[in-house]
Order: C-alpha cells, then sequence, then structure tokens
C-alpha cells in the first residue's frame, strides 16, 4: 500500500462491487475463514458477528474502530488512508449481517490523512443504499481507542474505560446493542465477501489462516506497515525490512503491552496469533519492534514506561501513584541515578500492581517491564549498581 | 448463589483514595502499599475474620471495601 487513498472507481473497478448475494452467508463465511480481530485481542470475528446477530432485541449500531492509540502501530491509519472504501465496506457488510440501523466510522483524530481519505471516500459514495455513517474524530491518548472507552466517547464525549455492566454488546451507542470492530479486520471481512472463505485459508504458514497488517518499527532501513503472511518468522519480517540478525539485540511483540524477548529466542517464531498465544506471547496489533545493537533495552524500557504512567486515565490509586513510581523508578536506573533499593522497589512494584485497577493498564505496563527485566536484567543491574551501561560503553554518572 | 455462605472482600478501585484503615483494622488479610492503598490476600475470608471483615469495611470511609459473595464462576 502506498500513494493516495483510493478513489471509489478504482476500488470498484479493482475489486468489484461488495457482493449483494455473498452478504447474507457472510457470517458463516468469516466463521469458516478464522478471521481473527486485528484490534489486540484477537477474538474470532465471525462468532462476534453471529452473537449480535443472534441478540434478542434492539437496533444495532456498529462501530469502526480507527482510533489507533498504540505508539508503536501504525497500520490502521494506513490502511484508513490508502483503502478508506474497503473499511466502509466492511462496516456495510456488518451493519447488513447483523442488522444495524447505524454506523460510527470512529477514527483517530490525529491520524490527519486517514480522517481526510475517511471524509473524502463517504462524500464519494453520497447516495448508495446503505445504513446512516458518520465519522466520529477519536481524542489523542492512549486508551482512546479501548472499545468501552469509544462508546463512552460517543455517548458522552469522555474517552476513559468504563467498566460497569451493562455490557456495550446490549446497551452501547446512545443505548444500543453495540459492536465495535477494528478498521483491519472489517476490511479483511469486506475481502472474504467478495473472494470467499477459502481464498481466505490459501494464505497462512502456521495455526490462524490468512494475512495481516503489522508494523515495523526500530532497527530496520524499512521500517512501517507490511502485510504478511500469518506464520511468518520474525526473522523473515527483520530481513524483509532490512534488518538483519546480528543488527538486532532483542524485539518487542505486541506493542507497549507486549512482551520484550531476545533476538535469537524468536528469530524462528511465527508470527502468529493463536500459536503465540500459546506459548504466552501476545500477536497484539502486530507491532515487532526491533531493537538494534547499539541501543540500550533499559533506556528504550524506560521510554515505554514514562508513556504508560502518562496515560494513566487517573482514576485508580495503584495506577496512578504505582505505575507512575515504577516509570520514574526505571528512568532513575536508566539515567545512573538509580536510589539504593530502586531495584528491589521495582520487583516489589512490578509483583504487587498487577490487578489492582478498575481497567488493565497497569497490567499491561507491568507485564512488559517485568519482561525487560528478565532480557535485560544484567543490564538494570550495572545500570543500577556501577552506573554504567554496556550497550553504550559510558558511565552515566559524568554529567 | 454463594456456596457454604463463602464470602471475598473486594476493592473499589475508582472509589479508593488511600485512607489505609482496612490495611491497620485488617493486617491478616490486608497489606497496604507505600501510599496506603490496599494489598488483599487473595481468597474467601475465614469464617473466624468475618466479623472484622465486615467491621473494616463499613469503616471504610470511601465505602471502597466490599464484603460480598464469592461469585459462583470465582469457585471451582
Amino acid at each position: 500500500m502506498g500513494g493516495a487513498a483510493e478513489r471509489l472507481g478504482a476500488h470498484v473497478a479493482r475489486l468489484g462491487p461488495l457482493p449483494g448475494d455473498r452478504r447474507r452467508d457472510i457470517i458463516p463465511s468469516l466463521e469458516a475463514s478464522g478471521l481473527l480481530g486485528r484490534g489486540g485481542a484477537g477474538f474470532p470475528v465471525g462468532r462476534k458477528w453471529r452473537a449480535m446477530a443472534e441478540r434478542r432485541h434492539g437496533d444495532a449500531v456498529i462501530v469502526a474502530n480507527g482510533a489507533e492509540g498504540e505508539p508503536a502501530s501504525f497500520k490502521d491509519r494506513v490502511l484508513m488512508a490508502n483503502r478508506p472504501h474497503l473499511v466502509i465496506d466492511g462496516a456495510i457488510l456488518a451493519a447488513e449481517a447483523v442488522g444495524a440501523g447505524e454506523i460510527v466510522l470512529y477514527v483517530g483524530g490525529e491520524h490527519e490523512a486517514a480522517v481526510a481519505a475517511m471524509s473524502r471516500a463517504l462524500m464519494e459514495r453520497g447516495d448508495e443504499r446503505r445504513p446512516p455513517l458518520r465519522i466520529v474524530t477519536a481524542p489523542v491518548g492512549y486508551v482512546a481507542g479501548e472499545a468501552t472507552a469509544a462508546v463512552h466517547y460517543i455517548n458522552a464525549g469522555d474517552a476513559r474505560p468504563t467498566t460497569t455492566p451493562p455490557r456495550m454488546s446490549e446497551r452501547g451507542v446512545d443505548g444500543r446493542p453495540t459492536l465495535v470492530q477494528n478498521v483491519e479486520s472489517l476490511a479483511y471481512a469486506a475481502l472474504i465477501a467478495r473472494f470467499g472463505e477459502d481464498w481466505y485459508r490459501t494464505a497462512g504458514r502456521s495455526e490462524t489462516p490468512g494475512t495481516g497488517l503489522i508494523t515495523v518499527t526500530g532497527a530496520a532501513e524499512q521500517q512501517g506497515v507490511r502485510e504478511i503472511e500469518l506464520g511468518t518468522t520474525v526473522g523473515e519480517v527483520a530481513a524483509a525490512s532490512g534488518a538483519g540478525s546480528h543488527a538486532v539485540q532483542a524485539v518487542v511483540l505486541g506493542g507497549y503491552f507486549g512482551t520484550w524477548a531476545r533476538a535469537e529466542d524468536v528469530w524462528d517464531l511465527p508470527l502468529d496469533p493463536a500459536g503465540m498465544r500459546a506459548g504466552g506471547l501476545a500477536f497484539g496489533c502486530g507491532i515487532v519492534g526491533l531493537l538494534p545493537e547499539g541501543r540500550c533495552g533499559v533506556t528504550a524500557t524506560a521510554e515505554i514506561m514514562g508513556f504508560m504512567a502518562d496515560e494513566s486515565a487517573g482514576q485508580c490509586g495503584p495506577c496512578v501513584y504505582g505505575l507512575r513510581a515504577l516509570g520514574d523508578a526505571t528512568a532513575r536506573v536508566a539515567r545512573g541515578r538509580a536510589e539504593a533499593d530502586d531495584l528491589d522497589r521495582i520487583e516489589r512494584w512490578t509483583a504487587q500492581l498487577p490487578g489492582r485497577g478498575a481497567c488493565h493498564h497497569p497490567d499491561g505496563a507491568v507485564q512488559l517491564l517485568a519482561s525487560a527485566l528478565d532480557v535485560f536484567g544484567d543490564e538494570f543491574n550495572r545500570h543500577a549498581r556501577m552506573r554504567r551501561c554496556s550497550v553504550t560503553r559510558s558511565r552515566l554518572d559524568v554529567a | 448463589m454463594s456456596r457454604n455462605g463463602e464470602r471475598r472482600l473486594r476493592v473499589d478501585w475508582v472509589r479508593c483514595d488511600g485512607y489505609g484503615l482496612c490495611g491497620d483494622m485488617l493486617p491478616e488479610l490486608i497489606d497496604l502499599d507505600e501510599w496506603r492503598f490496599p494489598i488483599l490476600r487473595a481468597g474467601p475470608v475465614d469464617r473466624d475474620l468475618l466479623h472484622d471483615a465486615q467491621r473494616a469495611a463499613d469503616c471504610c470511609p470511601m465505602k471502597a471495601l466490599i464484603l460480598e459473595p464469592v461469585p459462583a464462576d470465582r469457585r471451582r
């Protein structure tokens, strides 16, 4: 994908129209395709649509989630900026499949090219027969793309997660049953509606069929968004992006909520949502972050922890104070300014923080830090006790 | 719902302001972190501590500590 947004004429010429006769069968087709949601949780798309279609009552709402708050991820905004009509096709398909009377395109306001492309695409489609469709621009923020935060913002202008029942599948946007689906998942649904589940399943080299969008960051000549056959290995993605194994010391998979691993341990790992989950890793929203040799993993981790502390919604004490303290202690260690018991504190707080909040924001941050302590343990010690960094070969306490 | 009347403690984290009274009153079941926010011991409350647990919940100034039946899906 590259260049400007595809116009409606080019989109239809390339893929053909969304076929009317397949729309009725799309749920079984999605179920058979094995398509998993691409927002991060990896829930089967067909099962989600079926549950919504079989609801007892209420006119449903579709929210196409294009608020990409994960700082390392670019695939949703690139998709919307380049193939807006495919995303809209998928949203219309979802609305028809589950019987929804309204579609909300929830697009990160800071993704300017995506907002522009989606708005123009909407104008181009003018008077076609479809449910009413509107664009809501999401505020900046890590949690703004979380599904309950999206519904909360669309309803009340407050993009903080909610945890109280009823679930949004029962009462979401305007109190109506609401299906929130990531824009990449919708785009794939629109392709499966055209070409069928067997076509989709011809791709995929491991457990999970199909292809997916990933974002490659860090030690690569060609950083950015790529479409891969699921099951492609980390090493193959790195090589295709212009990074050799000797140039990469560690990899963060799944993004800021993810896990650090030593490069040699995951080089042959298939990027496969089902397989990674079985191995205790997360495909998440498809982040492959390559930490180059010569870049300090302690510092990289401290930057992520600082960001996560800043992004706390500020609702729960352990997150407000504990996550901030963890971020600050990690930053002191990284800068060679560790206090005597900072490493012990980090260990203690990492153990006691998870599960003590209204949402899982601190849990994700702590999981990332715990994996960093495992992968970069020697470096954490060297930074804290000797105030030296062996990666950058520098003394840290000479200011 | 709850087998044998088993009960557990739960914190409403949005309400809790870290007064820490609960940890002072019920150290058998509740530790406090550096900021006096509670760290609960997992599992149902022992029968002989039920009275103290209820008193700690009643004394929470934010009504953020809750003694409640163990939900059915948390038992095996």
